[in-house]
């Protein structure tokens, strides 16, 4: 009998806490810790966050799900492993803090065979003073942060509809964010819904944003084949941009955020401020700062941690130049090199470096997009690992199932306006995720399976993702048949 | 400090990085939109995601 402890409920720690219990025995335990009971496909929180859906139509209720396939279910954050175990108990744990009404601010020690974390990260808005939906701007990476989000627009619009004039302002808000992929999306469902609401003439829309070029979305942009040429993705980029009448800013770094005005630096170091009715600005991603402890209580939280608070895995982490980044450097198990029952999936593991090419200005500051580990690399990640437990469950002394953001694809639709004959999505799909030079020399990727476009049929299947993956969230008939 | 997008957005169109964009024709407006085209479009993108998919889940 083992026992898995999976950290978090998102998209990686789901999927992989679903794929446990579906091939581990009866008396195997699946636990899963997690501070909020709901799952939310974030996805779809763009469509919130303009107040096309309700949040409850992107969120469900965890308890029920779980208590149906036999996964335990705690209320909790994590917040220290105990990976030797402890003088009195020599079985490695997890120490976690209850968040459940009735028992908040309960500790517990929860023991583990093997454990993943899958914490995904903390949204770092005190990383830029006054961002946030606390302070001065606005977010979507979570449902209440789009409910508010799209509180505010709603707002917005009806002051236009008066004859007021508005700025939008939507992007990062820091030079080292990523998920701009997110940001590129609210940006032009936002400027569709002014249109759908018939007061785009009174509205400036305008993206700003830490990548070097539009399209970049942290993978150092793609290139696509496309009408006898092989295009960057920053001329399609622009080209939406440019239709639609959104203007950008790239290489930001933004450094202050007030009540309807913000303050950056650019890559040549130059002060820039920009005032908003509304800003929607991202925050950069960092760990949830688990500690570790040895059997004797010493922190030894650098050995499994990366400074970053993400999780060290086996990765090449050696600081190289971006001359000598190799696909080779990413992870392919996702196993702790200090712990071989200790495994980080999604956002939660380190990267070994960035894909976008790190840029830093006169002043030292860095202004470039991180590199991205949500959505469908994240189930990807999940499900390999949970194989590979299971599989060491069952006698194997390593890791089975690989899953390098190196050697898979990923398919990405960014929507660009939600109606079912009018609207339209960006369908990307790169393979890899992150450029191999060495096997394709010329992009990094196979042009023959990367490709964009847009056009009506991604809105159809932007839908159809919603709705297959929400049900294959929810553990339904056949949901292990609905490929990641 | 400058106030770059107020000078910005009272440039002239030529004066904005936009202006060098590519821009899509009518044609490729009116087949984004193009019922039939999109059909063909959503069958063969999500083809070619299951190709992917396929082809990641190789690698394991």
């Amino acid at each position: 009998m083992a026992r898995v402890v999976v950290l978090g409920a998102g998209i990686s720690g789901h999927t992989a806490a679903a794929f446990l219990r579906k091939w581990l025995g009866i008396n195997d335990e699946v636990v899963v810790v997690s501070p909020l009971p709901r799952y939310n496909w974030i996805p779809s929180n763009i469509w919130v966050g303009v107040g096309l859906l309700r949040q409850e139509q992107v969120v469900f209720p965890l308890v029920p799900v779980y208590r149906n396939h036999g996964i335990e279910f705690k209320q909790a954050r994590a917040l220290a492993l105990y990976p030797e175990g402890t003088d009195t108990n020599a079985s490695p744990a997890v120490e976690i803090e209850w968040t459940l009404e009735g028992k908040a601010g309960e500790r517990e020690r929860v023991n583990y065979d093997f454990l993943i974390n899958a914490t995904g990260p903390k949204l770092n808005f005190g990383a830029t003073e006054g961002l946030g939906p606390e302070k001065h701007s606005l977010s979507v990476c979570t449902a209440e942060h789009a409910r508010e989000t799209a509180r505010v627009f709603l707002e917005q619009i009806e002051r236009m509809k008066r004859g007021e004039r508005k700025r939008f302002v939507v992007g990062t808000g820091h030079g080292t964010c990523t998920c701009e992929g997110a940001a590129f999306e609210y940006a032009v469902n936002l400027e569709f819904e002014l249109r759908a609401h018939g007061v785009r003439d009174r509205a400036e829309v305008i993206y700003l944003s830490n990548e070097y070029e539009l399209g970049d979305f942290g993978m150092d942009g793609l290139r696509i084949k496309r009408s006898g040429y092989v295009t960057p993705s920053n001329i399609f980029t622009e080209s939406l941009f440019a239709e639609r009448g959104i203007d950008w800013i790239t290489r930001a770094h933004v450094k202050k955020v007030e009540s309807g005005r913000a303050y950056y630096e650019n890559l040549e170091g130059e002060d820039r401020e920009i005032s908003f009715d509304m800003a929607m600005l991202l925050p950069p991603f960092s760990g949830v700062g688990l500690k570790a402890f040895d059997r004797k209580g010493e922190d030894i939280t650098p050995r499994v941690f990366a400074p970053s608070g993400f999780m060290k895995v086996d990765a090449d982490y050696l600081q190289k130049p971006y001359e000598e980044w190799r696909a080779r450097d990413w992870p392919r198990y996702y196993q702790s090199p200090a712990f071989k029952n200790l495994f980080a999936v999604g956002i939660a593991f380190a990267p070994p470096h960035p894909v976008s090419r790190p840029r830093v200005n006169p002043r030292g500051t860095p202004i470039f997009a991180a590199p991205p580990r949500t959505g469908m690399p994240s189930a990807m990640i999940g499900k390999a690992v949970a194989h590979s437990i299971a599989d060491m469950i069952r006698g194997s002394d390593k890791p089975t199932h690989t899953a390098s953001m190196a050697e898979m694809g990923a398919a990405c639709v960014a929507s660009a306006g939600a109606n079912p004959f009018t609207g339209t999505a960006a369908s990307m799909i790169v393979f890899p995720i992150v450029p191999d030079y060495e096997r394709y020399p010329e992009y990094g990727r196979d042009l023959d399976y990367t490709m964009g476009e847009i056009g009506l049929a991604g809105h159809w299947i932007k839908i159809l993702l919603h709705h297959m993956f929400l049900y294959k969230a929810r553990l339904r008939p056949g949901w292990s048949l609905i490929p990641e | 400090m400058t106030e770059q997008v107020s000078e910005y957005t009272q440039q002239k169109p030529q004066m904005k990085p936009s202006f060098y964009a590519t821009k899509p024709t009518g044609m490729t407006l009116f087949m984004r939109t193009f019922f039939p085209w999109q059909v063909w479009r959503f069958a063969w993108i999500n083809l070619k995601m299951l190709v992917i998919i396929r082809r990641s889940h190789r690698s394991h």
